[in-house]
């Protein structure tokens, strides 16, 4: 399905700090927003900062149409996002928006979802879509440390919540694949969807694998234009070079050279 | 209402904004940005004879004002372009003008051969300039002799404009300009992406994954306005100017140093509709200095 994308000044109409690395931004839109799919992001304009030239990707964190607002949880790493972190309400950030392809509807009420650092950032709308297809997935979540752990209301409200950190603060000690979920001899689970380092991608995908259970993840690059023209965020698939903006970023693990 | 059309070796171009080859794919993806109808034409990404992957990712570095790439001329090939693309393109109410590379003088001249074809195609502008494929490329674009050669080859078989854009990475872009009218050309574009480097001081590595790539942006706009006012002062063909153009300002210079019209490149990423807000500006620089004909503005620096 192609989705109208449009560039558009949002004004910032909250801004939560969750904790030292992470915040998010209330953004509303001056028209109705368009359809947005889960899995979908935009590409910020960072203005006012001379070292960041081009426009930062993240993905949408949840939708509100009676509100006309969304929502982006970012995690502060260099100049851009270090300034994005300055907005305040009623500030404007510019957005094109919504970029990319979708995660896709299971084939069963048997769900997943697993997300680490800034990749948490598209489970919570995914969740709240699912809801809607009355799929209540379990939601399983890697942080490094309890003060990061955040918004787990949220997401407690679209299924059940499971917590990993990597120093054992809170929920289960160590990293997303080493949680007891995985530890038995076969999952669950008939559908995981995947967001999250690379690393962490690739071992939730080779249990995925092992387990013939389906599996999308949502890949990131770095990218100069976010829709398409540029060519400057391939990935290899299994159709060649595909660019991450349009043909991604999610992606079903079969369609990628992991091992 | 100021005259914005030019005319450019007998192709009518509405207004002199175009845009650059590589950073506006075929133009249909920014159909929900701009109206494609306001521009003076369109390049689209080169097309090679074979299809081509390009290069490993990754492929972009952020610079400070501006970016490298090295994408690496990535296309499904001239017969894919012919089949799939062009009747997707060709009633697009703007100029469509194709950017042909190769790596041999055969390989530009079956694609030049094929589309000569094509009737909605009214010009091709052969990138002998690309700093980022191994073979061929930019050898093109920086020994005259070869410059000279690729051009006569493709005229042969050409018989609509033909435009060549030249690279950056020379010591005489005056030589270059002389060399490609000498094969032939009726128009010169320039600039491509200068050569540049990023490094990784972290993990001691490149950022590239071929180690130097193609820079573009604002950080090279210095250098493209000195080569276009070099070229206009060495050659009489007319020149279409580009290289880190972000606004109707940086446009207006280019047109001054002798540009008959212009690219917006890099500027497509960060505003997609940047084409046509400079086209917008155009018109109320025009306005705002009584200037009637876009064409009196063209090379008429003063210097003295
Ligand atoms: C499709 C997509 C969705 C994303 N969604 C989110 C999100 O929801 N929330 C969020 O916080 N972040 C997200 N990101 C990552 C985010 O875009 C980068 O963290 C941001 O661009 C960094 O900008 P900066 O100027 O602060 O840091 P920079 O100075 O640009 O980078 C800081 C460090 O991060 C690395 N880096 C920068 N961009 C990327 C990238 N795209 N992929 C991998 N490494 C990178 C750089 O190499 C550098 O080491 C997403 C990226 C993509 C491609
Ligand atoms: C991502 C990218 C891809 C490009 N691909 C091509 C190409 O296929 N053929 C070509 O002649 N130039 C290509 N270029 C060069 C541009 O057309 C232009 O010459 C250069 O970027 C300078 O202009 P700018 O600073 O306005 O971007 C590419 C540039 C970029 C940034
Ligand atoms: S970022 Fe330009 S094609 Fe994907």
């Amino acid at each position: 399905m192609e989705l109208k994308k449009l560039v558009e000044d949002l004004r910032v109409t909250g801004v939560t700090r969750l904790n030292k690395r992470h915040f998010t931004l209330e953004l509303l839109s001056p028209v109705k927003l368009p359809l947005i799919l889960p899995g979908q992001f935009a590409q910020a304009l960072v203005e006012n900062s001379p070292s960041t030239f081009l426009r930062r990707p993240f993905s949408i964190h949840s939708v509100d149409y009676q509100k006309n607002t969304l929502r982006l949880l970012i995690q502060i790493k260099g100049p851009g996002t270090s300034h994005l972190a300055e907005l305040k309400a009623g500030d404007h950030l510019n957005l094109i928006y919504p970029l990319g392809n979708s995660f896709s509807l299971p084939f069963t009420k048997d769900v997943l979802l697993v997300g680490g650092g800034c990749g948490v950032a598209p489970l919570l709308f995914l969740a709240q879509f699912l809801n809607q297809n009355n799929i209540h997935p379990t939601i399983l979540l890697g942080f490094r440390t309890r003060e990061e752990v955040s918004e787990i209301d949220a997401y407690s409200r679209c299924g059940k919540v499971l917590i990993t950190t990597d120093d054992g603060t809170e929920g289960e000690k160590g990293l997303v694949v080493d949680h007891s979920i995985f530890q038995r001899e076969k999952i669950e689970f008939k559908k995981i969807y995947c967001c999250g380092p690379d690393a962490m991608m690739k071992a939730v995908a080779k249990i995925a694998r092992m387990n013939n259970t389906d599996c999308e993840v949502s890949l990131e690059n770095t990218m100069a234009c976010g829709f398409g023209v540029c060519l400057c965020c391939i990935t290899p698939t299994d159709k060649g070079n595909e660019r991450v903006c349009v043909e991604g970023p999610v992606f079903n693990i079969r369609r990628l050279p992991w091992k | 209402m100021p005259d914005l059309s030019v005319n450019i070796a007998g192709l009518p171009f509405k207004n002199p904004v175009t845009t650059a080859s590589g950073t506006f794919g075929y133009g249909d993806e920014f159909r929900d940005f701009i109206d494609l109808g306001r521009l003076g034409g369109i390049f689209v990404k080169a097309v090679t004879g074979k299809n081509r992957d390009g290069n490993a990712y990754p492929r972009m570095a952020e610079t400070s004002s501006g970016m490298l790439n090295s994408v690496g001329l990535q296309n499904k090939g001239i017969e894919h372009f012919c089949h799939e693309i062009y009747p997707r393109i060709k009633n697009f109410n703007t100029n469509i003008i194709v950017n042909v590379s190769g790596s041999t003088v055969e390989e530009y001249v079956e694609v030049a051969e094929r589309i000569n074809e094509l009737d909605n195609i009214p010009a091709i502008e052969l990138n002998i300039s690309c700093p980022n494929v191994k073979l061929g490329g930019m050898a093109f674009g920086t020994i005259p002799s070869m410059a000279t050669e690729v051009t006569a080859e493709v005229r042969k078989v050409y018989h609509k404009v033909l435009m060549v854009k030249l690279s950056p990475n020379v010591t005489s872009i005056s030589d270059l300009a002389k060399a490609v009218v000498d094969g032939g050309a009726d128009v010169i574009t320039l600039i491509n992406t200068l050569l540049g480097m990023a490094i990784d001081a972290e993990r001691r590595r490149p950022v590239l994954s071929t180690i130097t790539g193609g820079l573009s942006g604002p950080a090279i706009k210095p250098v493209a306005l000195r080569m276009v006012w070099q070229v206009h002062k060495a050659v009489h063909v007319p020149i279409i100017g580009l290289g880190g153009i972000m606004n109707a300002t940086d446009a207006i210079e280019f047109i001054l140093a002798g540009a008959s019209a212009i690219q917006v490149g890099t500027a497509n990423f960060i505003d997609p509709a940047a084409s046509v807000k400079i086209a917008d500006g155009i018109e109320s620089y025009m306005e705002r200095h009584k200037i009637k004909h876009i064409t009196d503005l063209v090379g008429a620096l003063r210097t003295e």
